[in-house]
């Protein structure tokens, strides 16, 4: 279960490019156990390293420039973690230490995917991306205040993104939307029941 | 709110006009959640050998089990080998753990698995609509994106991440935020050679792949109703390259058709039942939408990408646009005004969920018969289930690719994106029938130019990118 993300102050990667996808955060021959883990080597392997399958940082890429060491929020484009669902793209950002995206939008499944692990999907229109990717290039840090919807510079130029109470309440606090759900049990049960008698063909075991 | 105002509203809302979408929502809500999102019962689910282990082995962490077992699926697909005589092993190094670990959780847990060798076994959404397992007013989900081509049955399908598809199992829910509804109506006919992928590279080329923004988009008009069920597949297959939650299409007698007698269909009373119960499923007069579209059909051509996004598409006679970005225009090695029929080919490609149904195999052969591959052009056909392959072959398909110059594969994802295993030689410009164009997609380098399996045909004749109407106009005319 993801830690709960109220407020976070860190450094900013502008990786300012429009539709940048799941297999370019982490490339499918990255996926290489089942496992959730491990994956932090392999994000966007394809653009940080010289040679496919290598490990030789290409200089020329956001995340290995030493003024970027250590990032902890990526700035991007326009539908953000569009492609594939491999919820990989997430748990290596989180491996690797991203704790926030900001972007002019997200694809809808990567957002799910950065709630449920303990990263904040921040939408800003392209003008503030631009203006905190400058601040960052300018060695400035971004604050995230995730309960009040906020995103901040050293300089007190201050932003609001909006997220859905059920989002908010997820990061914030760190919350299993399974036990969540399951407390609604008597709901899911009566939904059966009626449903059921309405859509028989639905529930398959009864066809046998 | 209390009980009597709730129901007051209710009966308010059941009176005005619907959507198709909204009527599929108000049939799944188990409970209204805060901030407007809902708690949504899902009908079917179905894993894959890819990310199934991860979400059967979360759950099982977790201590929880699956709450319904007999409604949910797991298919081999994604890294299983398409070479003829497959087992378990995998060209993908290490894909081997994800079979074996995905076969012994999926038996453990009960599920209806299609394993490696098993008659059933194919693409995902490719074997759901054929065994009938997704169905008009269903919810279904399924840990990978291009989940929302079940749609084109009438069904509410949409892709998840592994956590919402072991919340999926866990509780037979899910929590989803109410997403904002789209209707795309495409007017008039499809000209001859233009195809449902073209009608879907269109609409993103037009609108952007971040255009559909996160809502349920309604295919309607004329151009979609005439389309057939695995046409209607196609369609919605890309909704999710348009950013979409999902795509859906009204269920008709083309559905019900296709559907009759299907596996895990409704049979006798049951189905006339079912039936009754699907014809309600459309969107009624005067329902509004937050955002409508039009694609005027008639005027379109077949489409062919020049780019990394999906959104880099134009028609076939055009050219890479003047205000290419310089990113993209480097990773295809193209140039801006530069033409794209003509355009050297190294390989072509047929398969993936988008287009490799026995529809657009028939399609492709019929273009093929009598013709060859141009020399030096590596061209492979993969079919979408080891049902379409035998019935491919049942009609002599098979012959018409391997004689001219395809290899024919067993079913599987194959080389519509790149695992480690199996790829194109190194720096190949590749005409596909997939969905994606991205960097790497298909391999390291790989350049991808998406298109229908027509025009892939057209080109792999050619040797070059090439209109696949060009060739109707030849012999077969």
């Amino acid at each position: 279960m993801p830690e709960p993300l109220t407020t976070h102050t860190g450094v900013a990667a502008p990786l300012l490019r429009d539709n940048i996808d799941t297999d370019a955060i982490i490339p499918s021959r990255e996926m290489k156990t089942t496992g959730k883990t491990g994956l932090a080597e392999g994000l966007f392997a394809g653009w940080r390293y010289l040679a496919p399958g290598t490990r030789d940082p290409d200089p020329s890429f956001v995340l290995n420039q030493p003024a970027y060491a250590g990032a902890t929020i990526l700035l991007g484009g326009s539908n953000f973690g569009c492609g594939s669902s491999r919820e990989h793209a997430v748990w290596a950002l989180a491996e690797f230490g991203i704790r926030a995206v900001i972007a002019t939008s997200f694809a809808p499944i990567f957002f799910g995917n950065c709630v449920r692990n303990g990263i904040c999907p921040a939408v800003l229109p392209p003008e503030a991306v631009a203006e905190i990717a400058a601040a960052a290039e300018a060695g400035s840090q971004v604050s995230l205040d995730v309960e009040a919807g906020t995103v901040s510079l050293a300089d007190g130029r201050t932003w609001s993104f909006s997220l859905e109470a059920e989002a908010r309440a997820m990061l914030t606090e760190g919350l299993d939307a399974i036990d969540l759900t399951l407390k609604l049990r008597d709901r899911i049960a009566a939904f059966h029941a009626r449903d059921r008698a309405e859509r028989p063909w639905i529930y398959l075991e009864e066809q046998a | 709110m209390t009980g009597a105002r709730w129901r007051r509203r209710w009966r308010r809302r059941l009176a005005e006009p619907r959507t198709l979408f909204a009527k599929l929502w108000d049939q799944h809500r188990v409970a209204d959640l805060p901030g407007g999102a809902a708690l949504i019962a899902i009908d079917r689910i179905f894993l894959h050998e890819r990310t199934g282990a991860a979400a059967l082995g979360g759950l099982k962490a977790a201590g929880r089990s699956v709450a319904d077992p007999a409604r949910v699926f797991c298919v081999m697909d994604h890294i299983v080998d398409t070479r003829p005589g497959r087992d378990d092993r995998t060209l993908m190094p290490g894909g081997q753990a994800f079979i074996t670990e995905t076969r012994a959780a999926a038996r453990e847990a009960g599920l209806t698995l299609f394993d490696v060798t098993d008659p059933d076994q194919g693409i995902v959404h490719v074997v759901s609509p054929e065994l009938g397992i997704v169905l008009p007013g269903a919810t279904l989900v399924a840990p990978d994106s291009h989940t929302c081509t079940q749609g084109a049955l009438g069904a509410l399908a949409w892709g998840i991440g592994s956590s919402e598809a072991e919340h999926a199992m866990a509780t037979g829910t899910l929590r989803v935020a109410t997403p904002r509804t789209m209707r795309v109506t495409y007017t008039g006919k499809l000209g001859r050679g233009v195809t449902p992928k073209d009608m879907i590279l269109a609409l993103i080329a037009r609108h952007e792949a971040g255009g559909g923004k996160g809502h349920v988009v309604e295919f309607a008009g004329e151009a979609v109703t005439a389309l057939d069920m695995e046409g209607r597949m196609t369609l919605c297959n890309m909704a999710t390259e348009f950013a979409a939650m999902t795509g859906v299409i009204a269920p008709d007698e083309a559905t019900f058709d296709y559907l009759a007698g299907r596996r895990y269909a409704p049979r006798g009373a049951a189905w006339d039942r079912a039936v009754a119960h699907w014809r309600t499923l459309a969107t009624d007069p005067g329902a509004s939408f937050d955002a409508e579209l039009e694609i005027d059909a008639a005027a379109l051509e077949p489409m062919v990408s020049w780019g990394t996004s999906p959104e880099h598409s134009v028609a076939i006679s055009g050219a890479v646009p003047g205000d290419a970005g310089d990113r993209p225009l480097a990773y295809m090695g193209l140039r801006p005004g530069e033409a794209l029929a003509g355009l050297p080919i190294d390989a072509a490609f047929i398969g993936s969920c988008t287009n490799s149904r026995l529809s657009d195999l028939r399609r492709a052969a019929a273009l093929l018969t009598g013709r060859r591959v141009a020399p030096g052009v590596k061209a492979l056909c993969v079919p979408g289930s080891s049902a379409v392959k035998r019935a491919a072959e049942a009609e002599g398909l098979d012959k018409v690719f391997t004689e001219a110059g395809f290899e024919w594969r067993e079913s599987g994802c194959s080389m519509c994106f790149y695992a480690g295993g199996e790829s194109f030689p190194a720096g190949s410009r590749v005409v596909s029938s997939t969905n994606r164009n991205f960097e790497g997609r298909q391999g390291p380098g790989i350049r991808t130019h998406v298109a229908s399996p027509e025009t892939v045909v057209a080109s792999a004749i050619a040797g070059r990118i090439a209109d696949p109407r060009a060739i109707g106009e030849g012999a077969d005319a």
